[in-house]
């Protein structure tokens, strides 16, 4: 790697850091702007030609070098990569500050990408399937719905019971989950997806298929429903919303990093990769997919949980089997266990139909077809992961 | 309880349970020679009922209307459409994932089920509302001890028993089902004794689904309505038996099937509480028989290899 990089002059210029940094500052600005101009377009044709550009670019990149070579940088930099990302989503809330519809769509668009970062910890590290990925996001929502409801719980403190109803519900499913292997395993979640959805239908007490209203969130009196006012400026209540959706985001990634650098990723990577040798050495297979199975429902769990406050109604409908294959598929789409790949895969799924109402009816089947050819030809997603690194800038 | 209403308890669930067995074969044949969980075959079963429903209204508009002729072509048409299906499936999609892991497959197959799904659903004239399916049989009753039984119900469960004992024949009496289980047992030893390995599995993947089609069209003419939603739980239904009989091995699907129309039939009867919860009560005893047996009530003979 090192000596490529000193190969010729242009490279040398390259590799300075002051130009590194400021290369990879241009492309998250760059990248921000899309961004903004992607959610302001309004023309079905813009927006289709804005997508073009974005695939010529991508492709342009890819072919010039210029991809690995930022990945590299964003690697090297991460702090500066951190900084520099929430800064940018700031941005993106603060232009679209007034607008209801595009804040909903970010929101939702985080909130399911930490649905994902929680599938992760399950797949993407330990190895457990999760067909039921849904089901625990419903989960959440419907803890939310209820302790709205009946109890005078701290709305705040209802996201983290929402989070462990997710993880307690998911417990039930430890015991055939760590006896299963392979499709055996496969089963018993996609049966639990299957259970869950008909028990909702057919429960009263939750609703049955008309669903159940949900509170608000509000923090210490600060109601999230209500319009947002800094002085002479206002904003669309999902401005709230968006910036809490922002903050749960931001504490999946840092669990995912963290799990991945630590000792317990390298446990869990043990798992995924040969439950026997792991066990030889010491690793205990059943420990470790305890603890993926049980944290990445939790994750879910504050990601479903939030999702209903911000949507203020829940129906059976909204977790059927169709709906964890979609988070399922963002995974693999954009690589299991790469973070950067699973926020790109997740602004795919989620956002780019309801942008582009054209496709909007044949989402579902132009999705799956894309499932289809990304897993035949190429099986380790969009941004596949990248060799774990202890600490930014190191390198195997 | 009144007999006759325990009849058609009884009835009801001989067929579904038939009907799953068949889903199920399917799935268990796949799973014998590559290895591999066929997710989009419940979509196939779909599939072949709108192929069915279409050859209906082909023999309609040329004028045919003898109730055998019609109910033997759409048949043949649907078998043989989803048999072709089901072997271009394995021919373009499945072969050439054969190496790469499980999940991938498993993954691939449930998305080109929801391909096969949403386009009956957008490019099928009206595809999104369920479709009126033709009662070709008679509905006449016979006698039989203190309650009456359907005609047709007869017939359908006869067709079920016929085709199961037919793929059965096939595969321990011929020399295709030779290959297959040669191939079952060993791919690779298989393909060095000189079978064709490709063959073998693009005709399995033709049996298992015609199967399917057989499914479809029984679920078709028994509640004379198909939808093209009905393959996903069709189809989720069929995996769940052939893994809690034990895969790869055909009694073990038939007897998931049967079970799971019994749990679902006994949920409706016997639950103390609603009867729409037969479905979460039969998923449940699912997910607890897989705690209980992790390789099903018929275990797989394989050893771990280190």
């Amino acid at each position: 790697m090192a000596s490529k990089d000193t190969d010729t002059p242009m490279a040398d210029a390259w590799s300075r850091p002051g130009t590194r940094t400021l290369g990879l500052l241009v492309a998250v600005a760059a990248l921000t702007g899309y961004v903004v101009v992607f959610l302001a377009a309004e023309g079905q044709m813009q927006i289709g030609g804005l997508l073009v550009l974005a695939g010529a670019v991508v492709v342009g990149a890819h072919r010039a070098g210029l991809g690995e070579r930022l990945a590299q940088d964003a690697r090297d930099q991460e702090t500066l990569l951190g900084v520099v990302g929430i800064l940018a989503c700031l941005v993106v809330g603060w232009v679209f500050r007034a607008d209801h519809f595009a804040l909903l769509m970010l929101s939702k668009t985080l909130l399911f990408m930490t649905a994902c970062l929680g599938v992760n910890v399950q797949l993407g590290y330990t190895g457990v399937l999760n067909f039921a990925g849904a089901s625990f996001f419903g989960v959440g929502c419907y803890t939310a719905a209820v302790l709205g409801a009946g109890t005078a719980v701290p709305p705040l403190l209802s996201l983290l019971i929402g989070g462990v109803c997710a993880a307690l519900v998911g417990s039930i499913l430890i015991v055939p989950v760590l006896r299963t292997k392979g499709h055996y395993a496969a089963v018993v979640t996609i049966a639990f997806a299957v259970l869950f959805t008909s028990f909702l239908q057919v429960n009263d007490v939750l609703g049955g298929p008309q669903g159940l209203r949900v509170a608000g969130m509000s923090i210490a009196g600060w109601d999230f429903n209500r319009q947002l006012a800094f002085g002479p400026v206002t904003g669309s209540f999902y401005l709230n919303y968006y910036l809490l959706a922002l903050v749960i985001t931001l504490a999946a990634i840092a669990l995912n990093r963290r799990i991945e650098r630590s000792w317990i990723g390298l446990a869990m990577d043990a798992v995924r990769l040969d439950e026997l040798a792991a066990g030889c050495f010491g690793v205990r297979p059943a420990v470790w997919k305890i603890v993926g199975f049980t944290l990445g429902n939790f994750v879910i769990g504050v990601a479903g949980a939030l999702f209903g406050m911000m949507i203020g109604f829940v129906a059976p409908t909204n977790f059927t089997f169709a709906d964890s294959l979609i988070i399922l598929s963002i995974v693999l789409l954009g690589g299991m266990g790469s973070i950067w790949g699973i926020a790109v895969a997740s602004f795919i799924v989620i956002l780019l139909p309801e942008k582009l109402q054209a496709i909007q009816e044949y989402r579902f089947l132009l999705f799956a077809a894309l499932v289809i050819l990304v897993l035949r030809f190429r099986p380790n997603g969009l941004l596949p992961r990248a060799p774990r690194s202890y600490f930014p800038g190191w390198r195997p | 309880m009144d007999p006759a209403i325990a009849g058609q308890y009884v009835m009801n669930g001989l067929l579904l349970g038939m009907m799953y067995a068949l889903v199920a074969v399917g799935f268990t044949l796949f799973f014998g020679v590559l290895d591999v969980i066929k997710f989009s075959h419940g979509d196939v079963l779909m599939v072949g009922s709108f192929a069915g429903y279409t050859a209906f209204l082909g023999l309609e508009q040329a004028g045919i209307a003898a109730p055998v002729i019609q109910t033997i072509v759409l048949l043949l048409a649907s078998v043989a459409l989803v048999a072709a299906l089901g072997a271009l499936i394995a021919k373009y999609l499945i072969l050439p994932l054969a190496n790469a892991p499980a999940l991938n497959i498993l993954l691939a197959t449930l998305m080109l089920g929801t391909v096969l799904r949403e386009s009956v659903r957008l490019f099928f004239p009206n595809g999104s509302n369920p479709k009126p399916f033709p009662q070709l049989l008679p509905t006449s009753t016979v006698p039989l001890g203190s309650f009456d039984v359907r005609v047709d119900s007869l017939m359908l469960l006869g067709a079920g028993i016929l085709v199961i004992v037919l793929i059965n024949l096939i595969i321990n009496r011929t020399k295709l089902g030779l290959g297959i289980r040669a191939v079952a047992q060993d791919g690779e030893t298989a393909r060095i004794m000189g079978i064709n390995f490709e063959r073998v599995v693009l005709v399995t993947f033709a049996i298992g689904s015609a199967a399917a089609a057989i499914a479809g069209v029984m679920n078709g003419l028994y509640y004379t309505e198909i939808n093209f939603d009905m393959g996903l739980r069709l189809g989720v239904i069929g995996f769940a038996c052939a893994i809690v009989g034990g895969l790869g091995n055909i009694y073990g699907a038939i007897l998931g099937g049967f079970l799971f129309s019994f749990l679902q039939t006994a949920g409706t009867l016997f639950l103390p509480v609603a009867s729409a919860y037969k479905d979460v009560f039969a998923f449940a005893v699912v997910i607890a028989i897989m705690a209980w047996r992790p390789t099903g009530l018929i275990p797989e003979r394989s050893s771990e290899r280190v």
